[in-house]
């Protein structure tokens, strides 16, 4: 069934606040979109709202964690990791603390909202962060495992949450391995790396790809950071071609990632699949980001065209 | 503590401030001697801070949120005996005693600050974890007048007011000036009373080098309860060396040799 990754967090969390004193939630102004009303619902006492200042939001959270807290702080992405940049930097992750800033709304499947909203670039900087870990679960059941992972790591995170549904890629019964790339799928010319709503995109192009006689390998990269770079090298280097999808800027985030590992080891040509470097627009998800090249058509296009 | 003790202290933290700055040929003098007499009472009569409690949080709590004036801290918890580095590896290499306080590097340092307006944020943030843990520990700022220019400081005080938030205390260091220049001409913060007493604060001004100004100060903040308070503190930047006195080229500049000279004769009541 699909689901928002930010519905999955939002229950995740309101579990997690219940079995867990140590969790405080942080959010500005937007608790019914990033879903933390669902942990407030269930315990009010511990859900602080900042107001629409998410750069205080970040400093209130740095010094609730420098008071042994674990603090979940909620925006959508664009002002979580664009506009609070600094204050995760310096009050967060330069005193390393146990901040997880789960950020929804990320890509342009935000839609109608437009460019504004988009956040395309939010990988990128939270990536650039020494201390910060950084996540992008691609379903529902990935979505809350990744919260209960990021709630026992030590230290600063990003958790990359989108606003549309997504298909389901795993089940309930899926154990996660967020310290290893997962392999999805597996075919023997080109590898397909993906992440967030990519994935489920990933392995629709590599069906239609199969009937073209392309033989496809999906893997799942839903930890940018640490990256699983001897399982990035290990596909790099059993296959023809790579291509790295994303909801994101092709500068910073995914492609760069797979590229950082594969310019230092032997490995086949990789090439970007995502946002080209410009601004999304207004419009209902779907046909915004058919617009953008994010989606499976795209992929099986610039596969067959390389 | 009486005033005698106290100013004793303090002369003995403006020592340790120019020579710090002095040894590392870099640092911000001003502002550290303007703030000495404020971080002495804080730290030698007004905190709970001591030996057993300093790596716990299970104590009061300061955030020097204006982090460039960090030999003014390093000087008062090497004075009340709690800092382990040497005060002469200020800005070097390998140091703790970074240029900017790093709370992971130094115990006694609460949050590591340096980019401004932030620490006063964390600060609200230490003061609800103590509401939740239902302790009575109290969390200070110390904020500069410059700094208050950071929109930062003001989502921070609208938070710890609409949290109500008696256990927190934000000090404003006004003493005018800030490195291009009256803080006035740069851009107008002033007044700050007026501006905290908006935001919801009980606000409270005091001459911050009057020790029983600052001590009546901080009692009437720890009394005041179902709000947080603003003490505008009015200092003078530079205090204790004639040359460095409400000068804001001493902003973040270190002596020479003879200034040092000099400055150290002052402050040791030689001159």
């Amino acid at each position: 069934m699909a689901q928002e990754t930010r519905n999955a967090y939002g229950q995740e969390l309101a579990k997690l606040i219940q079995e867990r004193e140590d969790i405080v939630v942080l959010d500005a102004d937007l608790t019914k979109s990033t879903k933390t009303a669902e942990a407030k619902k269930v315990c009010p006492e511990r859900h602080f709202n900042a107001g629409i200042a998410e750069a205080n939001m970040m400093g209130m959270a740095a010094g609730l964690a420098a008071s042994g807290k674990t603090v979940f702080a909620s925006s959508f992405a664009v002002f979580a990791a664009g506009r609070a940049f600094e204050i995760i930097r310096n009050s967060i992750c330069y005193p390393n603390l146990n901040v997880k800033v789960c950020a929804t709304h990320a890509g342009l499947s935000v839609g109608e909202d437009g460019a504004s909203h988009q956040s395309i670039e939010d990988v990128a900087i939270m990536r650039s962060l020494p201390n910060m870990s950084v996540f992008v679960p691609c379903d529902q059941y990935e979505t809350k495992a990744v919260i209960d992972y990021v709630a026992d790591l030590k230290g600063p995170c990003y958790v990359r949450l989108g606003r549309g549904k997504v298909e389901d890629v795993f089940n309930e019964e899926t154990v996660f391995d967020f310290t290893k790339v997962r392999v999805l799928k597996e075919g023997k010319d080109v590898v397909l790396f993906a992440m967030g709503l990519m994935v489920q995109e990933a392995l629709k192009a590599a069906e239609e790809l199969e009937k073209e006689g392309i033989s496809c390998s999906v893997i799942n990269v839903s930890c940018l950071k640490p990256l699983d770079k001897e399982g990035v090298k290990k596909a790099l280097q059993s296959h023809k071609k790579a291509f790295c999808l994303e909801e994101h800027n092709v500068i910073g985030g995914l492609f760069s990632a797979v590229a950082e590992t594969a310019v230092q080891t032997e490995s086949c040509p990789v090439y970007p699949i995502g946002v080209e470097d410009t601004f999304g627009e207004s419009g209902p998800a779907a046909k915004v980001l058919k617009k953008y090249g994010i989606c499976a058509e795209h992929v099986v296009e610039v596969v067959k065209a390389h | 503590m009486d005033n005698n003790e106290l100013r004793k202290h303090a002369a003995n933290v403006r020592q340790k401030i120019v020579t710090m700055v002095y040894d590392a040929q870099s640092g911000h003098p001003g502002g550290s001697l303007g703030a000495a007499d404020i971080l002495t009472t804080l730290y030698f009569e007004e905190m709970d801070i001591n030996e057993a409690n300093l790596k716990t949080t299970k104590r009061d709590r300061f955030v020097l949120s204006k982090g460039h004036t960090s030999p003014a801290l390093y000087a008062v918890l090497d004075e009340k005996g709690l800092l382990k580095e040497d005060l002469k590896s200020f800005r070097q290499l390998d140091s703790n005693l970074q240029g900017h306080p790093n709370m992971n590097e130094v115990p006694g340092v609460d949050m590591s600050t340096g980019s401004l307006g932030q620490g006063v944020s964390t600060a609200v943030g230490m003061a609800i974890a103590n509401k939740l843990d239902k302790v009575p520990y109290r969390v200070y700022a110390l904020v500069g007048d410059g700094e208050s220019e950071e929109g930062i400081v003001w989502e921070a005080m609208m938070a710890a007011a609409h949290y109500q938030l008696d256990n927190f205390c934000v000090i404003f260091d006004q003493n005018g000036l800030q490195i291009d220049g009256n803080v006035q001409d740069v851009i107008g913060p002033l007044p700050l009373k007026e501006k905290a007493e908006a935001f919801g604060l009980h606000a409270v001004e005091c001459d911050g080098h009057d020790y029983d100004a600052i001590k009546a100060a901080l009692k009437e903040a720890r009394e005041t309860k179902g709000q947080p308070t603003a003490i505008i503190a009015h200092t003078v930047k530079g205090k204790g060396v004639s040359f460095m006195e409400n000068n804001y080229a001493w902003h973040g500049s270190a002596p020479n040799t003879e200034q040092y000279e000099q400055a150290m004769k002052e402050l040791k009541g030689e001159d």
